[in-house]
């Protein structure tokens, strides 16, 4: 049985390499990285063969008779109509060939849905519109947000070989080994979906949903984000790097180094270039997508940064801001727990001194600290 | 309008208001189809330039026309105009001109409740266009609304709910008139297996419609209260979840997807008979594969959701339950094909779309079929592949059966025949067309790209620029229609009484044009 629908997959496999004229599309479904994903590959193999197969047949004896059964031709129409064993026949058939194909797509679900002995396992949270990866074993944390310049997206500069599935840190786990993923989301729903692994996940705010994959073979596997999500659905890829064990030991140990840099970060005062310059890029990954690059914002929907009233206002409500999140209702959401200390410094020193904005102040981790504590020395008294 | 407004007062054997108020007022079955049939193609063009729109954008990476979230308005638009303002109208429309026709009725069982089902439709119509015009512009959170996304958006997101309650009120007046006429006003001898298809089709159509509605005004009526009253249905925070949605919506949303094919079904079965001048080949087994169908659809409404992450059991079961909906379509395909077979086959615009019909609507089934494969559905979900899917069955499918349907009894409708050489340009230029855009759809989705994006990868850049433009051929040749409709109102060869053929029914006993008030004394059917 199973080496039938083998060879009906390599049959399409064939008839897909034959199309070479067309190798520049893609076309196909991508080229399998996994167990999973290959099954995937070859059930559809196989359906769409059962189904060319019914098409040719049937609409082949449609076209016959709109060619031999003209009018134009002469020809007479018969009268006959209703005949029982004919239509037992065209009922029992289809519901055979369903049962076929219903067997090998049950086992896959089966498969599929088995999430259990992983080797490793990785929460991942979709946030509007980034990803974020926590590994439970390893206690790495990161976002991972999309790459691509803004110039390639308004066609201002060449757009390169991954444009829109590119991103900042990609994913990384090592080859041939089980992982698990939690799949949820943190404001709406998304879908983290990886072709090449056949792993298609909502993520649900407020749920957690599990699949799993094991990579086949090193290499760098792109995905996107599978569920209307808002206005940049389209701009959050998703980037897997399957690595040597080695390479991946690695990567952890550099992950974890640039966590304690960063830990260390939050204690340190620096100066307004240096915030400014370190803010940018902090601005370009979580606050561009509505403020815009130039802090324009877009007219009616998200407000400008440049001249703006709390860019040039206190800091102190500037910092509250970007912490704890703007005015309920907004889409402005609190960073307190996606960015460190020194980040939310140097990203509201950034937004002040910025474009027209030349407040040459700063914020310092310190301030930050502060700020997080403000809401909880704030609720004291009141508790009391 | 106005000469036949004219011609119509002529006849009129009491006081008719004339102009406006003619039309505001009118209770006659056949005014009230000619409405839903203009309002259906006013919105037709409506949605279909924010089609064009979208292709436009979608032409080459990079965004150039448009911002992501006024692309996220154009598709959510699209999608619910295409649905509620084209598509179904459409059918109410041909229900209206013609079930009384086909049964032998003077009417519509209660015509004055049928004045409002039409005339609550552009109330609504106005609440979804106008929202473009309002702060944040118009709903952008898909047609399908899922919260929480649905529940971000501004004003125009409540004026949406308000919108879609009306047109489900809308639709379910229609239903019950639909099936009080259709059980009640029957000629004497017309039992229900001497019905033909359409009205058949229709019966079970009004049917599903008055089940799955009032699921639909429950579902946003939880949004409704989520977004201003503080209710949580669908907030996980407040102990709802934000899933239930998606399943109360699908339980409407799949029916919703027979409603609006049923019809075109019934269409197919009328045409397809009278140009092979042969009887439908399974009446009786055509009427209980629609049947089933409608009764199967209530089973299957999470295959839109094998992404979620459900259980293993209940994704076999949808799985299954989804793959058997193919044994009654099957029964219906094959019912056409030896429909035609021996039959004395002519070409007439109405039954070259009808024949384009089965063929294009079954790929639109088979990639179904290829959808409902739960593991293949995993790396196909909103993906192109679901758009093309989509668009095979409701434009090659729902929408071609309405130009067959019109071309087939306008010339009942106006007197005239229409000009055979406009209507074959038409569908030549439609169904070539249409293949152009959607076929390599399949492609995109196959190779990953997703849907509702503005902004694509450069490997999926030859497929959507094929799918531009045939886009704009697809939606330019749509003028050569409305063309042919103006035409044909306006003047033409004379249609005689029986205008086809091979044409088989109570409407064709009555002239062409069909009088203003037909059947004032019951027919009898042998």
């Amino acid at each position: 049985m199973k080496s039938m629908w083998q060879r009906a997959g390599v049959m399409g496999a064939v008839w897909a390499a034959s199309q070479s004229a067309l190798a520049d599309y893609a076309y196909n479904l991508q080229e399998p990285a996994s167990q999973v994903a290959r099954e995937v590959f070859h059930l559809h193999n196989l359906i769409m063969l059962v189904c060319v197969g019914i098409f040719i047949i049937v609409f082949g004896m449609m076209f016959y008779s709109l060619v031999k059964h003209r009018k134009s031709v002469g020809h007479k129409a018969a009268h006959f109509h209703e005949n029982t064993t004919v239509e037992i026949i065209w009922t029992i058939i289809p519901f055979i060939i369903l049962v076929g194909m219903a067997y090998p797509a049950a086992k896959v679900v089966i498969e599929m849905k088995d999430t259990s002995n992983p080797d490793m396992t990785v929460k991942i949270t979709g946030y509007q519109w980034k990803w974020g990866y926590d590994y439970l074993n390893e206690g790495v944390h990161f976002y991972s947000t999309l790459a691509t310049p803004r110039e390639q997206i308004d066609g201002t500069a060449t757009k390169d070989e991954h444009y829109l599935l590119e991103v900042d840190d990609p994913m990384v786990v090592p080859v041939g080994k089980r992982v698990r993923l939690l799949i949820t989301a943190n404001d709406v729903i998304h879908s983290w979906w990886v072709p090449a692994f056949g792993v298609k996940q909502d993520g649900i705010p407020g749920f957690i949903r599990d699949s799993w994959f094991k990579a086949d073979k090193i290499g760098t596997y792109r995905g996107q984000c599978a569920e209307l999500c808002g206005k940049d659905h389209g701009f959050m890829p998703i980037v897997v790097k399957v690595v040597s064990e080695e390479d991946y030991k690695a990567w952890v140990a550099k992950k974890k180094g640039t966590a304690q840099a960063a830990a260390a970060d939050n204690t340190k005062t620096f100066d307004v270039k240096e915030l400014v310059e370190r803010g940018e890029k902090v601005y370009q990954a979580n606050c561009a997508a509505c403020h815009q690059a130039n802090g324009m914002g877009l007219v009616g929907v998200f407000p400008a940064m440049n001249g703006s009233k709390v860019a040039t206002g206190p800091i102190a409500a500037h910092i509250n801001i970007v912490v704890h999140g703007g005015r309920p209702g907004t889409a402005m959401v609190g960073f307190a727990d996606r960015l460190s200390d020194a980040e939310i410094a140097a990203v509201v020193t950034y937004e002040r001194n910025a474009w027209d904005n030349k407040m040459g102040d700063a914020a310092q981790p310190a301030d930050i600290a502060a700020a997080r504590g403000g809401a909880a020395v704030a609720a004291a008294p009141a508790a009391q | 309008m106005s000469d036949a407004a004219h011609a119509h007062d002529d006849h009129g054997h009491h006081a008719h208001p004339t102009g406006i108020m003619r039309w505001l007022t009118t209770t006659n079955h056949k005014d009230i189809g000619s409405l839903y049939l203009w309002f259906s193609l006013i919105m037709l063009f409506t949605a279909g330039s924010m089609a064009l729109l979208i292709r436009s954008e979608l032409f080459e990476p990079g965004m150039q026309l448009m911002h992501p979230d006024f692309f996220n308005q154009l598709t959510t638009m699209h999608g619910l105009i295409m649905i509620f303002g084209v598509i179904m109208p459409a059918f109410t429309g041909f229900a209206n001109w013609q079930v009384p026709l086909m049964i032998g009725a003077p009417d519509m069982a209660f015509p004055r409740m049928n004045n409002w089902s039409f005339w609550l439709l552009p109330v609504a119509g106005i609440m979804l266009l106008g929202s473009f015009w309002l702060p944040g512009g118009a709903v952008a959170g898909g047609w399908t609304m899922y919260p929480p996304l649905f529940i971000q958006g501004g004003v125009s997101y409540d004026l949406t709910i308000l919108a879609v309650h009306i047109m489900g009120l809308s639709s379910i007046m229609g239903s019950i008139n639909i099936i009080t006429t259709i059980l009640n006003m029957r000629a004497p001898g017309l039992t229900l297996m001497k019905m033909p298809m359409f009205v058949w089709t229709w019966l079970i159509t009004a049917y599903l419609l008055i089940a799955t509605m009032p699921v639909l005004a429950g579902a946003v009526t939880m949004l409704l209260t989520d977004r201003n009253f503080g209710t949580h249905f669908f907030n996980a925070a407040g102990g709802g979840d934000p899933v239930m949605f998606q399943h109360i919506f699908w339980f409407f949303g799949h029916p919703e997807v027979y409603i609006l094919i049923l019809p075109a079904f019934g269409i197919v079965s009328q045409i397809i008979p009278t140009f092979s001048r042969k009887p439908l080949f399974g009446y009786a087994s055509m009427v209980y594969a629609t049947a089933s169908i409608a009764i199967l659809s209530f089973t299957v409404w999470a295959h839109h959701m094998f992404a979620v992450g459900m259980p293993v059991a209940a994704q076999l079961f949808f799985m299954f339950s989804t793959m058997l909906i193919a044994v009654p379509t099957g029964v219906k395909v094959f019912n056409w094909v030896a429909t035609m077979w021996k039959g004395s086959l002519t070409f007439e615009t109405p039954m070259l779309f009808a024949i384009a019909f089965v063929c294009l609507f079954t790929i639109g089934g088979f990639s179904g079929l290829v959808l409902a494969m739960a593991p293949v559905d995993i790396q196909l979900q909103d993906t192109y592949y679901v758009v093309a899917h989509f668009h095979y069955v409701l434009v090659s499918g729902a929408l071609f059966s309405i130009f067959a349907g019109i071309y087939y009894w306008l010339p009942k409708w106006t007197g005239h025949m229409y000009n055979e050489t406009l209507g074959k340009t038409h569908f030549w230029l439609s169904v070539i067309g249409m293949n152009i855009v959607f076929f390599p759809m399949h492609f995109l989705g196959l190779a990953g790209m997703p849907r509702r994006i503005p902004d694509y990868a450069l490997q999926f850049t030859e497929f959507n620029q094929i799918a531009t433009v045939g886009a704009f051929i697809f939606g330019f040749s749509q003028l050569v229609f409305l063309v042919l409709v103006l035409k044909t109102i306006k003047g033409g060869a004379k249609a005689s009484d029986q205008v086809w053929e091979g044409a088989q029914g109570l409407e064709w006993t009555v002239p062409s044009p069909a009088p203003y008030h037909t059947f004032e004394t019951a027919p009898v059917v042998k």
